[in-house]
C-alpha cells in the first residue's frame, strides 16, 4: 500500500511540476531575446547584400536564420524544451504536416522554377 | 486486500483530480493540463491556416499586372523595427509568465500591460503601413499581390489584436481577483498564443519582406 500511495503522490508531484517549473532565471530570458534581436539584424543587413558569385546565398542564409529564430523561440520562450514531449509532438506534427502539404502544393505550381 | 487498496488509491485519485479540477485546471489520464493540450493543439493546427496564407503569398506575389510592386513599396527600416517590437513583446511575455509562476502579481501584470502596449504598437505601425500602401495605389483587389499580401499581414493583425484583447482582460480579472483556473497557468495559456504570433511573423517578415521576389 505505501508503495501504491508513494507512487500516486509522484504522479500527483510531477503533475503540477509541469507547468513552467524550471530553473530559467529571467536573465537568461534577457539573453535569449538579445540575441533574438542580434540575429534580426543580421538578417535586415543580408537583405540589402547582393553577391554577384551567389545570388542565391542571401536568400538560402536569411532562411536559416529565420529556421533558428522559429526553434529558439519554441524551445525557450514557449518553454518546449522544458514541458512535456506530448505538446511537442502537437505542435511539430501540425508544423511539419503543413510544410509538406504546402512545399507539396508549391512545387505543383512550379513556384520554385519560376 | 489488493482490490480494497486499489480503490482506497483510485478514490484518493479521483479526489485530488476534483480538487485539481476546482484549483489547477482539468487534467487527463496523460495527467497534463488539458487546457494546455488543447492550447497546443490549437496552435498546431493554426500552423495549416498561415502556411495557406504565406504559400498562396508565395505565389501571387509576382502578379502584378497593374499597380505598384512589393519592391515600390516596402518599408524595410520601418517594418524591421515593428519586427523588433514584436519580438521584445515575446521577452516582456515570458517575463509575465515566469512571474505569475513566482505568484509575484505586480511584477506580472507590469509586464502583461508592456507586453499589451508593444502589441498595440506594432498593430498601429500595421496599420499605418497598410496606409502608406493604399496612398500608393495598392488596394485590396488592385492586384493578387495586393489580395494575398492584405490577408496574410491582416489575418496576422487580427491574431496580434486578440492578443491585445486577451492580454487586457486577464490583467482586468487578476486586479478584480476573478482568474478562471489557475492562475499562473492562465497565463502561460496566454503566453503561448502569442509567442505563436511572433513566430509566425518572425516567418512573415523574412518571407515575405527581406526575401526578394
Amino acid at each position: 500500500m505505501t508503495a501504491a500511495v508513494e507512487a500516486h503522490n509522484e504522479h500527483a508531484v510531477q503533475t503540477h511540476a509541469h507547468a513552467g517549473e524550471h530553473s530559467w532565471t529571467d536573465k537568461k530570458y534577457v539573453m535569449v531575446a538579445i540575441y533574438l534581436a542580434v540575429m534580426t539584424g543580421v538578417e535586415v543587413g543580408l537583405s540589402y547584400i547582393h553577391p554577384s558569385f551567389a545570388p542565391w546565398l542571401p536568400t538560402v542564409l536569411l532562411i536559416t536564420i529565420m529556421i533558428v529564430k522559429f526553434v529558439t523561440v519554441v524551445l525557450f520562450f514557449m518553454h518546449l524544451r522544458f514541458d512535456d514531449k506530448m505538446f511537442g509532438r502537437l505542435f511539430w506534427s501540425g508544423l511539419i504536416l503543413a510544410v509538406v502539404v504546402y512545399v507539396g502544393a508549391l512545387t505543383t505550381f512550379q513556384l520554385w522554377s519560376s | 486486500m489488493s482490490d480494497v487498496l486499489d480503490t482506497v488509491v483510485d478514490h484518493s485519485h479521483d479526489d485530488h483530480a476534483d480538487h485539481g479540477h476546482a484549483e489547477h485546471g482539468a487534467h487527463g489520464s496523460s495527467g497534463l493540463s488539458n487546457n494546455k493540450l488543447a492550447m497546443w493543439l490549437f496552435l498546431g493546427s493554426d500552423c495549416l491556416l498561415f502556411g495557406g496564407l504565406i504559400s498562396t503569398y508565395m505565389l501571387y506575389r509576382g502578379r502584378v499586372q497593374r499597380g505598384p510592386n512589393p519592391n515600390e513599396l516596402y518599408n524595410i527600416p520601418f517594418t524591421s523595427v515593428s519586427s523588433f517590437v514584436l519580438l521584445m513583446s515575446s521577452l516582456t511575455m515570458v517575463l509575465a509568465v515566469t512571474a505569475a509562476g513566482r505568484n509575484d502579481d505586480r511584477r506580472m501584470r507590469i509586464w502583461l500591460c508592456t507586453t499589451a502596449f508593444l502589441g498595440s504598437l506594432f498593430v498601429g505601425a500595421q496599420v499605418f503601413e497598410f496606409r502608406s500602401f493604399y496612398l500608393k495605389g495598392l488596394g485590396f483587389t488592385t492586384n493578387l499581390f495586393g489580395s494575398s499580401f492584405f490577408t496574410l499581414t491582416g489575418f496576422h493583425g487580427v491574431h496580434v489584436t486578440l492578443g491585445v484583447i486577451m492580454l487586457l482582460s486577464i490583467v482586468g480579472m487578476t486586479l478584480r481577483g476573478k482568474i478562471p483556473g489557475r492562475k499562473a497557468e492562465v497565463v502561460e495559456l496566454i503566453g503561448l498564443y502569442w509567442h505563436f504570433v511572433d513566430i509566425v511573423w518572425i516567418v512573415i517578415f523574412t518571407l515575405v519582406y527581406l526575401i526578394p521576389s
